[in-house]
């Protein structure tokens, strides 16, 4: 017999403004966190299916070479070995989709196998099945490859000159595309504007490192016609249909599932070869196969983020009036298109207004081929690398001009009343308080008293300075037009006849917590406990056709949906009610486990829902059953924004950094979970800090990857960074129903140029400007020793060797 | 990230070790792993037989030895970070092994493993070569001590044979002198950049004598002896110009993260800086 579901506790309204304040707005802890924690939860590689065995990649050392031959005899001979295979089997398999289309991009075929010729270290060459994972590493060892190297080329200018060797000769040339992006009168704003700022920025390489590398089980039942892959990814639909087409059955056929996905970073947001042939080999060999990357792997042949050299001009009135801006960038692709790598630069173009009134910008992107491993979204994913340009050069024209940079960006702000605004980029910023968030982070920060500090400081030889970034990002991607897969997001909302609620989502959370999340806001919809709500997600057997998570698009787009779903349930339980209590819909009002006439009368909820699936006694019409499904297009992207704001120590004789005080102010809307904000802020910023600090891919002039393992690569440690001041302003949204924005990516967007500012802040009496990321300690080091100026040192105990220092190394 | 194939042996001897040691030219000692499973993970090792040193007992102690602490070869280096022997009467070699690593690799890590890997910019051997400790190894043909001065021969290599393997390491009581470990952390490997140990005698305001050791910054960490005849005699906290010489005839090592250019320059200002801590 159905029971009803308990009623939940009543809580105390926080910020309800996304909901009725029961349960939205609530911090409310991890619904995923015990299993994870207790390690009793299930990833790709936890798998062990009947049969199972395993496949291992031969992979290129190359960075580019023409194969000559490849011998797998002794592969093959190897006992346990079941079958090895290279692109000689796999004609039919393939290529490894890109998914944008622009007038004149050059997509080179991109194989799942290398034919004939490899073009990045890690490229796959043959793949070995084997009974066991050993065996399967072992024999992968043993296929013999001749190749012939060829010479590669690494380095973007490098790439597009004259005599550079070619990444794929038959386009004659490294240029993936050209892509220009020019509103207003550039030249004019140029023209006559009284100090112009420039300055070169690469964005550097950098590896994704997902706690959980990529990994893939699939199997294959013919009798059934039925293909199942678990994949270790943040698109399980969009996989899906991609899967089909690779191997060539029916979308029917086939069923992918993401279980447990330990963090994808934009880097599971793809569809890759292996997710290709891993399947391939299940339906060959009639086993179901499992392949787990390693590390080594991972850092190989797992995609990179970023990797651009930009050259920003801005253009300045006397009084710090922005007249224009110019970029020029140049885009890394690597050797060959992934799912989306050539969008990524035009995200930055987007956003290369940044929150200021620029009357007249242009954007010139220029997408190169060189032989490295593919680019393509890395949290942020193009955003960043806008922001780090806007927020330098803003610094950098600052200095110039002689304002103070707090200052010189609320000048240029719009003002709230000018919202929704319309930037020189053709966007439609949805809402914002710019001047709020720079308030609120200065006062947070004790902006005034560093800055005070910082000066007296430089008196003792002792060098702080502090970094200011402003900055807005685009989320809930997106309107379906501005996407190249479809931007909406499907949810499915279902009251089971017990009262307790399955929530589909077509968005496929890895790690981000909506479990939680959608919870809340469907218990604070439905009047009932978060516990009594499950999500479900990941399985396109049971999930209807969704897009994934990714650009921080999940609870604004696929919230949204569930939310909408959530009202026509509401809707058709007040029908309900109203029958039940003789009373009419529109005065029901749900909350507290039950349904509420305006007579006062009352029902639980329980009785309700179970009424509509006995269905003895409804209403003439009323459709039975309790499920709802909604896909939701939003109708423009939202716009976070917010004000990072740090101080930092420089150590002038090591070039060491210490980050002494971090505070962030950020504005993601109306807030759902302030808990999970919280912590997509606190890794964010940490993501961002690796990449201002410590990150880079390095590939040596022949190709080779010199940073391929964690001993190599430094991603960021808790013993590394300081204690984050989180704050947040609260502008909602009005693209949304909720009024979320999202806040998967603001950390990682704002925090890189804070952090760059604040140590070329604490250069400048060196006349330092700019140095490259990462600020390893040599790069500071060689920046104070390479600076023209040398700063005067008041006399004190310390000065006479400091100033010695100085001249040393001046 | 998966070993090639190997065989594997766990003595529950000494003796029966070094048996294995001397019937197998190819196999290795295993003692926390810290070094030797990585390297065997990423196929750079391919021993064709481990012999586990964990389940011999008595190899992991910290004890005092007439005017010397004595230390097991599988004593850890959390350990030796935590000895209160050590911290009271000869405390640099527990400041290194507090600064190796991070908690999981300080608590299998051990001192016999570290310093028979003889990494280059491992931090043991800069507080063994400071410490003028003696290394003790065992073979069938009995006990040999090895001063520390004379262990490293190289790049993963030390004056240790092929069938013998550390058990003990000794070092002296330096009560009353000032010692200190400084280390400039690699941001991902956490191995030293440039990593000193210091080790100071006081007369009055004056250095009677300093013994300073190096890792980090040559292929072989090593004793820096034209600096410390530089220092003898010095008055406390004039260290600058001696430390100028902390890399004085040695061939510095440069890689992604930091040039031979910038070690060199590193290595002065880390010992003046550890020099000044010790003499404090």
């Amino acid at each position: 017999m159905a029971t009803p579901a308990k009623s939940p506790t009543p809580q105390k309204k926080t910020n309800g403004k996304a909901g009725n304040g029961t349960w939205v707005g609530k911090r409310m802890k991890r619904k995923e966190d015990p299993r994870m924690i207790r390690g009793i939860s299930h990833y790709t590689d936890d798998l062990k299916l009947a049969g199972m065995v395993h496949c291992a990649f031969t992979r290129s050392p190359h960075a580019h070479a023409e194969i000559k031959a490849i011998r797998t005899d002794a592969a093959k001979a190897l006992p346990g070995v079941i079958a090895v295979y290279t692109s000689a089997d796999t004609t039919g398999l393939g290529p490894v989709p890109c998914a944008i289309q622009m007038p004149d991009l050059k997509v080179p075929r991109h194989p799942v196998l290398a034919e004939g010729r490899v073009r990045y270290v890690g490229e796959p060459v043959a793949v070995v099945v084997a009974e066991d994972l050993y065996i399967a590493r072992d024999a992968a060892e043993l296929v013999e490859v001749d190749y012939e190297p060829l010479p590669a080329v690494t380095d973007l200018e490098k790439a597009l000159g004259k005599d550079s060797p070619l990444v794929h000769e038959q386009l004659k040339s490294n240029q993936a595309f050209t892509h220009q992006l020019k509103n207003g009168d550039v030249e004019a704003g140029f023209k006559k504007a009284d100090r112009i700022v420039k300055q070169r920025m690469m964005n550097q390489r950098l590896a994704p490192i997902a706690m959980e590398p990529r990994a893939v089980v699939a199997e294959y039942l013919p009798g059934e016609n039925r293909l199942t892959v678990w994949s270790s990814t943040q698109i399980p639909h969009l996989l899906k249909t991609q899967i089909s087409l690779l191997v060539g059955l029916p979308e029917t056929a086939v069923r992918v599932i993401a279980p447990e996905v330990g963090g994808g970073f934009g880097s599971k947001l793809n569809v890759y070869g292996e997710e290709g042939v891993v399947p391939w080999l299940a339906m060959k060999t009639g086993r179901p196969v499992k392949w787990n990357e390693g590390r080594r792997e991972n850092f190989m042949a797992t995609i990179h983020g970023r990797d651009a050299l930009n050259d920003v001009e801005l253009a300045l009135k006397k009084d710090g009036t922005i007249l224009g801006m110019r970029a020029r960038v140049l885009a890394d692709m690597g050797a060959y298109h992934q799912l989306l790598t050539p969008l990524i630069p035009q995200l930055t173009a987007l956003m290369h207004a940044g929150c200021y009134k620029i009357p007249a910008i242009q954007i010139d992107i220029i997408g190169v081929f060189t032989n490295k491993m593919s680019t393509d979204a890395y949290r942020g994913a193009g955003r960043p690398e806008a922001t780090f340009n806007v927020e330098r050069i803003m610094e950098l024209g600052a200095r110039e001009m002689g304002m103070d940079p707090a200052e010189f960006r609320r000048k240029n702000f719009p003002l709230p009343k000018e919202f929704p605004y319309t930037t020189v980029t053709g966007l439609t910023y949805d809402s914002a308080k710019y001047q709020e968030s720079l308030a609120k982070a200065l006062k947070l920060s004790g902006y005034d008293s560093l800055r005070r500090r910082q000066k007296e400081g430089w008196k003792r030889g002792k060098y702080y300075g502090v970094g200011v970034s402003t900055y807005v990002e685009i989320c809930a991607i997106g309107p379906s037009a501005a996407t190249p897969a479809g931007g909406w997001e499907s949810g499915t909302v279902r009251i089971e006849p017990t009262g307790k609620v399955t929530v589909l989502t077509g968005a496929s959370p890895h790690g981000q917590g909506e479990e939680t999340t959608f919870a809340q806001l469907v218990a604070d919809q439905l009047g009932i406990d978060p516990q009594d709500v499950n999500v479900v997600h990941g399985d396109t057997l049971a999930v209807p056709y969704g897009i994934g998570t990714f650009g921080s698009r999940a609870t604004a787009v696929g919230g949204t949906a569930i939310y909408m779903a959530t009202q026509k349930l509401k809707s058709k339980l007040a029908t309900l009610a109203a029958h039940l209590l003789g009373s009419k819909p529109a005065d029901i009002s749900i909350g507290r486990g039950q349904l509420t006439a305006k007579s006062g009368k009352r029902i639980p909820f329980g009785e309700v829902v179970l009424a509509a699936y006995t269905a003895r006694n409804i209403p003439v019409g009323f459709e039975p059953g309790l499920e709802a499904t909604h896909f939701f297009e939003p109708s423009n992207f939202t716009f976070p924004f917010g004000c990072h704001v740090c101080s930092v120590e420089v150590d002038i004789e090591t070039g060491e950094i210490k980050i002494e005080k971090y505070v962030a102010v950020d504005d993601c809307g109306n807030v759902i979970n302030p808990l999970l904000v919280a912590g997509q802020i606190q890794g964010g910023i940490a993501q961002g800090l690796g990449q201002a600090l410590w990150e880079e891919v390095v590939y040596n002039d022949d190709g080779q990857l010199v940073t391929g393992t964690l001993m190599d690569y430094a991603i960021p440690k808790a013993h590394l960074l300081p204690e984050f001041t989180l704050d947040h302003t609260v502008t909602p949204s009005p693209v949304n129903p909720m009024g979320v924005k999202g806040v998967g990516e603001a950390g990682t967007i704002a925090s890189t140029p804070c952090i760059v500012n604040a140590v070329c802040d604490a250069l400048s009496p060196f006349g330092v400007r700019h140095i490259e990321m990462p600020l390893k300690p040599e790069r500071v080091w060689n920046a104070i020793r390479t600076a023209k100026a040398i700063p005067a040192i008041a006399a004190s105990a310390e000065a006479p060797r400091k100033r010695e220092a100085v001249r040393r190394r001046a | 990230m998966i070993p090639a194939n190997f065989n594997y042996e766990s003595p529950s001897t000494l003796n029966e070790a070094l048996n294995l040691l001397s019937a197998h030219d190819d196999a290795k000692v295993l003692a926390g792993g810290h070094s030797l499973l990585p390297a065997m993970k990423l196929r750079l090792a391919q021993p064709a037989m481990l012999v586990d040193l964990g389940r011999i007992s008595g190899l992991s102690y910290i004890r005092e030895a007439a005017d010397k602490i004595a230390i097991g070869a599988m004593t850890t280096h959390a350990e030796v970070a935590g000895s209160k022997d050590l911290l009271d009467s000869s405390p640099l070699l527990a400041l290194a092994a507090a600064q190796i690593g991070d908690t999981q690799v300080r608590n299998r890590g051990t001192l016999g493993g570290s310093l028979a890997q003889a990494h280059p910019a491992a931090d043991y051997p800069a507080a063994v070569l400071a410490l003028d400790a003696e290394i003790v190894a065992h073979s069938h043909s009995g006990e040999r001590v090895i001063p520390a001065t004379k262990f490293f021969n190289g790049m993963f290599s030390t004056a240790l044979r092929n069938d013998e393997i550390i058990t003990e390491v000794r070092v002296p009581k330096t009560r009353g002198e000032g010692v200190t470990y400084k280390k400039f952390h690699h941001p991902a490997s956490g191995y030293a950049v440039v990593g000193v140990a210091v080790r100071v005698k006081k007369s009055g305001n004056k250095i009677e004598s300093a013994a300073v050791g190096i890792t980090g910054v040559s292929e072989i960490a090593y004793r820096a002896s034209a600096m410390e005849s530089k220092l003898r005699g010095k008055p406390i906290g004039a260290f600058a110009d001696a430390a100028e010489h902390a890399a004085d005839g040695i061939d510095v090592i440069g890689d992604v993260y930091a040039s031979a250019e910038y070690r060199r320059h590193l290595v002065t200002v880390i010992t003046r800086r550890a020099l000044e801590a010790a003499a404090k």
